[in-house]
């Protein structure tokens, strides 16, 4: 008796142990920073007695930075920023990812695999480097594509301008998410059953008729999933737009979310107003996210419930 | 990988297509065309990179980007020799970082993984609901609090800032999950344990051989993950000797802003730094499970 009792013991915490490391790291790593931020997020500073002889005290401020967070102009005008570029970039690096899986996915095409492979390729290339290597290519004095606007004689091109700095920075996001993504539409496409076509081809139905109608209703979860990350990977923002930084001033220190709020924490040393920030794009991308999930949730996964 | 399995029953409507619809014959050519055309878009930069690094720097601003030049020798010289070698310092401390910190994780995630998946024990779905949870929270807002963490017990600026934060990926135990589901049976752990093998041993022995096809995309995620990182190591490091690669072109790029002269550096620098990646990419991608990635959602 008291053998099984001990191996039952043994048996339940088993799980437990073998989740003890990353329930540990969840905890300090996770849990832990998103507590303190929220508890930051109530501090700040106060002014204690009148005029020049004020001492500044650490108090509980109640929700005077999240009502600083959202007036500041500079904030806001980063969250706008972050939704143009997020309109831009998102739709076209799915839809492209989309195509490219669709095209690799039609029978007797040649150059498949060399496309598929040079495609992926920006996967490996960090986002900072992707920027300098884009960047060098926007930058008039370095730029291809300057250089041979000037000897065809028409204006000079700027990269850096508005409403251009939008379409730069995302063609810098297309370059390096399509082929990540076209990689994962492209093996939900793998996973489908050929008979499905077959029958359709049959019928006569073209490879546009087919994409449309069958493939592309069926990867659907897979799009579900690579514009979930999409949108949560755009929203935070922030190396891009830093490495251009120094090519252009039209990209300010504050000119993303993510950019401010390191310039709060870490340069005007509001450590309070900086928490308060995360914790508004941190809430922001999770309604965002669920909002999708929800959305598409019940598109997609509909007919199975 | 994937594309090699169904090679067969596509080759049965390859005749079909022949004789019925001679129109189809075109729809292919266009498909190649627009294909060629992403990988020409995709090399581009990266061929641009290449050639301008082989420039002096008085040729990068006055010849047409895509000749080549002939400073390629110098460059190589000016950035093993800026500050006594620290370039190739970066490099190191980025493979640490994203080797070793991909290898923790990704041990982690299968130990969690295999343990939500096979295990039934009270407590299961709460924690997987927190676990998924984590995979919404944008990992970047978190690296403030955990500055001022890691700041507080002393560790900020340390080699631990950067590599144990990204030990945890709630992504990664995800997939370990789906995948311990499907790769590890029942029945084979239930004769291990009849044999009397005890749970570490059959998780060592037994578990992690089945899943290796999936630690490795999970392995290789996380790689790529750490190594692209900037932020974490931007906001934890101050001393530049412990600088990952990315974080120390971009600093070559920040000090270069008014002085174009560091720009032949930052360009020899980040065409030196993609190089491995590719060839990294290009060996492993035969082991990159991106099925175990689309199947995810499902589950």
């Amino acid at each position: 008796m008291p053998t099984s009792t001990g191996r039952r013991i043994r048996a339940a915490a088993t799980p437990w142990l073998f989740a003890t490391p990353a329930i540990v790291f969840f905890t300090l790593f996770l849990i832990i920073p998103i507590g303190y931020a929220i508890y930051l997020s109530f501090r700040g500073f106060r002014i204690h007695g009148g005029g020049a002889f004020g001492r500044r005290v650490q108090a509980f401020v109640g929700f005077d930075n999240y009502l600083a967070a959202l007036t500041d102009p500079e904030y806001v005008a980063g969250l706008g920023r972050v939704l143009i570029y997020g309109v831009i970039a998102i739709p076209s690096v799915l839809g492209l990812a989309l195509l490219f899986a669709l095209l690799l996915d039609i029978p007797r095409v040649r150059a498949q695999g060399f496309s598929r492979t040079a495609i992926f390729l920006p996967y490996a290339v960090p986002g900072v480097i992707a920027s300098l290597l884009w960047g060098f290519l926007y930058l008039p004095s370095t730029s291809p594509i300057t250089y041979l606007a000037e000897r065809l004689h028409t204006g000079p091109l700027d990269f850096f301008g508005y409403p251009a700095l939008y379409f730069s920075l995302a063609n810098i996001a297309l370059w390096s998410g399509v082929g990540f993504n076209m990689i994962i539409i492209f093996t939900s496409l793998r996973a489908i059953p050929t008979s499905i076509y077959e029958a359709a081809r049959i019928d006569g139905a073209s490879e546009l008729q087919i994409a449309w109608r069958i493939k592309i209703p069926l990867v659907a979860p897979a799009l579900v999933l690579t514009g979930l990350f999409s949108v949560i990977g755009t929203l935070q923002l922030y190396s891009e737009p830093a490495t251009l930084h120094p090519m252009t001033a039209t990209v300010t220190t504050t000119w993303v979310p993510l950019m401010k709020i390191y310039e709060e924490a870490f340069k005007n040393d509001n450590l309070g107003g900086a928490a308060a920030a995360s914790v508004v794009l941190a809430l922001g991308i999770l309604v965002i996210s669920l909002l999708l999930l929800r959305l598409f949730q019940r598109r997609t996964f509909g007919d199975n419930v | 990988m994937s594309a090699t399995l169904q090679a067969s029953p596509r080759t049965g409507d390859r005749q079909f297509g022949h004789r019925h619809r001679p129109a189809a014959q075109r729809r292919p050519r266009l498909a190649m065309i627009v294909l060629l055309l992403g990988a020409l878009y995709c090399l581009t930069p990266v061929a641009w990179v290449v050639i301008a690094a082989s420039k002096t720097p008085r040729e990068l601003f006055t010849t047409f980007s895509f000749a080549p030049g002939s400073g390629l020798v110098d460059n190589l010289a000016n950035l093993s020799g800026y500050d006594a070698g620290q370039f190739w310092q970066w490099g190191l401390n980025s493979l640490l970082y994203a080797g070793l910190g991909a290898i923790l994780s990704t041990f982690v995630s299968a130990m969690a993984g295999y343990a939500l998946a096979k295990f039934r024990f009270r407590g299961r779905e709460v924690l997987f609901s927190v676990i998924l949870a984590g995979v919404l929270v944008p990992g970047i807002v978190l690296a403030v609090p955990q500055y001022l963490l890691l700041a507080s017990v002393g560790l900020a600026g340390t080699y631990w800032s950067v590599l144990l934060p990204v030990i945890i990926n709630p992504f990664g135990i995800f997939l370990c999950r789906v995948f311990a589901a499907a790769a590890v049976p029942q029945s084979t752990l239930e004769a291990a344990r009849l044999d009397g093998a005890g749970e570490v041993r059959i998780f060592g022995h037994i578990v992690l051989p089945m899943m290796t096809q999936g630690l490795v995309t999970v392995f290789l995620l996380q790689f790529v993950g750490i190594w692209n990182n900037f932020l974490l190591p931007f906001i934890m490091l101050s001393d530049q000797d412990k600088y990952p690669i990315t974080l120390g072109l971009y600093t070559f790029l920040s000090k270069g802003a008014g002085d174009t002269d560091l720009y032949p550096l930052v360009i020899i620098g980040s065409a030196v730094s993609v190089i491995p990646l590719i060839v990294l990419v290009l060996v492993l991608q035969r082991f990159w499970r991106a099925d175990l990635l689309a199947g995810g959602l499902k589950g």
